[in-house]
């Protein structure tokens, strides 16, 4: 295996890592308009995530700077490429992450409502753009011999990616809750689950059929063969069912596990679809971007790998020891 | 046509990069200044067991994590917009650029992120001693952070540590990247600044409630910890910002010459304190100019007699090395931007040490007309900062990497006027509203008595849920 595609899985790993962590907190947030019923519950909510939200974002600039280190025309095509989608995401994040510091800063019911719908609308929109904006990475968009983007806004959009992004939205607002019922108590916890029990089987669904129709679109448009991509999207399905079977049954632990486990999966799914390639050229496929074509040098490669070496471990603890510290359920009275 | 239209998506990707920079860089400055302080007062707290230290550790931690809010909001448009504005500049530069930009993210950003939400909540989860490291564990986190994106900045600035192959910047040693000088400069001046930005708030702030007689035995020991910050941080940072530019003046001359507006060489230069007249190429010799002899040459070299190279010179050799052309930033905003970065510093740093003198002979809590200065004084350091980034930034142009890759062939070729015009329009309208609000809450929390701790009763801790 070269370093290029080491990283090509280390940034599979990052992206996963962030669909299984913001994935809860954008669930959370889609959920904030519609589970609380009083203030105290809605500060339930925000205290449910509150320790831990920031860190987990931090998934997100990883993957990015890693994208620009270790593949630096992999990021330049989608970046400008995917520009107004990613302005649109910029907004959807900026607007969320204020509203966790900014909502509790004053008592005012309006105020916190503000704030309160920003979380919403920014959880709910950047789950949406990632899942349009990641899978059109598969599916292609016209990319042109420099490897640039040469169509429009609407471009970005077909049934394929918009199938994803509501499959990445319901996905997560399914985790969400399940998240919510191992961290909350009392009445909120029980409506949590009654949400989960609801939410369960259209995101199973939406996610077997997103995974199946990933391997399709892998074969169809990326030169792909079936196996192996197969094979994480069976994995998927099967978490998916399996977390349906655990709402269920009311054993919420074991169905956080399978939500994550879906998660992580689909993407996986989506990452072993696109390899050898990074970005499909929907115009040319000899313009595509490969994982070889779009790397940096190799010393460049060993530097990240040495400091990813050394580093993501140390992070993998210290970020399991804030969810250690966090495991009480929470009350409502804390920070906000 | 064309050109035209070429040269508008520049100048739209340039105002858009130079609204995110320098709106982000209110925030970073008071998030690596506040932040130890903030710390030090825990720590005071922790050591004496005495509550004002408590109190003061929740006050400013508060303003703290309404400006920190911003801070990451804001620092997810920068690591995005190189990309989406810049990708042939990402694409040249991402071998190099890149790395410091991930190592920032892995080693800084989680640290930073995850630690201080431990300290946001771990109040009643920790133990004292535990949570008082999540803090400082977070502040380090900040000032690496602001490490690796100043090494990355550099590399515009100084490239080292590179060759050239096909037409990309490859890294050849990620330790020179690390040390060059400028970095370590770059880190060094920031990290002065973001000192005194922070003190210089929490001052203002403890004169404020002096002002209006109240609080006064809470925020004394506050006033007496930022002047112990200020008076050094603003002090040492105005002499080492001076050395700053004899490294500017070997590496980038041409900053150095525009923003003296020095269109010729010469030596035993003298510094004008200000001009009239004489920033543009067919008018070079000012009308007025209020001089002192010999200090610009001390400024640039270390000597009174050293020679300073013009602006003309400079460019024909500019001219012979990468064609001919037109290599000088515009002079004007140069030369204006470093008067308003040194004169403010100057100005702060008087007030600094003025303000401890008057600290120190008990006098300064009856001098309201003082007192009000130094409230005034908590938002000169982010005018300073700003045009220290303008002289830097704009001062590197036509560059945007010194020498190796022009700023107008370097922004995205597909990325047309309309798109940019939409995404500079909904970020001037975005980050206003977020100043907007965060002013208001600033003005707010910072207006507000110290809360008694008595909230500190440990929360009822129910059943783990996993």
């Amino acid at each position: 295996m070269s370093l290029a595609e080491l990283w090509f899985i280390l940034i599979a790993v990052l992206w996963a890592g962030y669909f299984v962590l913001e994935g809860f907190d954008f669930g959370v947030g889609m959920l904030l308009p519609f589970l609380p019923k009083d203030e105290q519950e809605r500060g339930m909510m925000f205290e449910s995530i509150g320790p831990v939200w920031d860190g987990n974002e931090v998934w997100l600039v990883v993957a990015g700077g890693a994208t620009f280190a270790a593949f630096p025309s992999w990021y330049a095509s989608m970046f400008s490429g995917f520009y107004l989608a990613l302005l649109l995401v910029l907004v959807f994040l900026i607007i969320r992450v204020v509203s966790f510091e900014w909502r509790a800063r004053s008592k005012s019911p309006h105020w916190r409502t503000v704030w309160l719908w920003c979380n919403a609308l920014g959880s709910f929109g950047a789950a949406l753009v990632w899942g349009v904006g990641l899978s059109a990475l598969l599916y292609g968009t016209p990319l042109d011999s420099n490897g640039d983007y040469t169509g429009t806004f609407w471009n970005l959009f077909n049934g394929y990616t918009v199938f994803a992004g509501l499959t990445v939205v319901v996905f997560f607002a399914f985790h969400g809750a399940v998240f919510l019922t191992l961290r909350t108590t009392g009445d909120l916890c029980e409506r949590a689950l009654k949400a989960a029990r609801m939410l369960a089987l259209p995101a199973a669904a939406l996610a077997a059929a997103f995974a199946i129709l990933t391997v399709i679109v892998a074969v169809d448009r990326n030169d792909k063969n079936v196996f192996p991509p197969v094979l994480p999207a069976i994995l998927a399905i099967g978490a998916a069912v399996l977390a349906v079977a655990f709402v269920f049954q009311g054993r919420t632990g074991r169905a956080f596990v399978a939500t994550s486990l879906g998660a992580a999966l689909l993407v996986a799914t989506l990452f072993t679809s696109l390899y050898p390639r990074v970005m499909v050229s929907s115009t040319d496929f000899g313009n595509s971007l490969t994982v070889s074509n779009a790397s940096s040098q190799h010393y460049t490669l060993v530097v990240m790998t040495v400091v990813a070496v050394l580093v993501l471990p140390v992070v993998l603890l210290y970020q399991g020891w804030t969810y250690h510290v966090f495991r009480h359920r929470v009350t409502g009275d804390a920070h906000y | 046509m064309h050109l035209i239209l070429a040269s508008t998506r520049v100048d739209l990707a340039r105002g858009q990069f130079a609204t995110t920079s320098l709106y982000h860089f209110l925030f970073v400055p008071l998030t690596l200044g506040l932040g130890p302080i903030v710390a030090i007062f825990q720590t005071m707290w922790h050591r004496t067991g005495n509550e004002t230290w408590l109190r003061l550790t929740r006050f400013f931690g508060t303003l703290f994590l309404i400006n920190f809010a911003i801070g990451v909001a804001t620092g997810l448009v920068q690591e995005f917009q190189f990309g989406m504005n810049w990708s042939v500049y990402s694409r040249f530069v991402g071998n190099v650029f890149g790395a410091p930009l991930a190592i920032e993210g892995l080693a800084a950003f989680f640290l930073e992120s995850t630690f201080l939400g431990l300290w946001i909540f771990g109040w009643n989860r920790l133990s004292p001693r535990l949570h008082l490291a999540t803090l400082w564990i977070a502040v380090a986190g900040t000032w690496m952070s602001a490490y690796f994106i100043l090494a990355a900045n550099s590399f515009m600035q100084d490239p080292v540590g590179y060759k050239i192959e096909n037409g990309q910047a490859v890294l050849t040693s990620v330790w020179d990247l690390l040390s060059s000088d400028w970095t370590l400069y770059a880190f060094a001046h920031t990290i002065l600044a973001g000192l005194t930005a922070g003190s210089a708030v929490v001052f203002g702030v403890c004169c404020w409630h002096f002002v209006r007689q109240r609080n006064v035995e809470v925020f004394r020991p506050a006033a007496k910890v930022a002047l112990i910050v200020l008076v050094p941080a603003s002090c040492v940072n105005l002499w080492f910002g001076s050395h700053f530019g004899i490294l500017v003046e070997k590496l980038q001359p041409m900053k150095i010459a525009a923003s003296e507006a020095q269109w010729s060489t010469c030596s035993h230069c003298a510094f004008s304190v200000f001009q009239i007249g004489g920033f543009t190429e067919s008018d070079q010799t000012p009308t007025y100019s209020l001089d002192i002899p010999g200090l610009l040459s001390y400024l640039a070299t270390g000597s009174f007699s050293g020679t300073v190279q013009g602006l003309n010179n400079l460019n024909q050799q500019y001219s012979r090395q990468h064609g001919p052309g037109n290599y000088k930033p515009p002079v004007r905003a140069i030369y204006w931007s470093m008067r308003v970065m040194a004169g403010v510093g100057t100005v702060i740093a008087l007030i600094a040490i003025v303000s401890a003198f008057l600290l120190w002979r008990r006098r300064i809590e009856r001098l309201r007309w003082f007192l009000w200065i130094a409230v005034a004084n908590s938002f000169l350091p982010f005018l300073a900062t700003s045009a220290g980034w303008v002289l830097t930034e704009v001062g590197r142009q036509p560059w945007i990497v010194q020498g190796l890759l022009k700023t107008s062939n370097a922004n995205s070729p597909n990325v047309t006027t309309t798109w940019l015009g939409i995404s500079l329009g909904v970020f001037i309208v975005l980050y206003l509203a977020l100043l907007v609000v965060d002013v208001w809450l600033m003005r707010r929390y910072a207006g507000l008595d110290p809360v008694a701790p008595d909230e500190q009763a440990p929360a009822p801790q129910p059943a783990p849920s996993f």
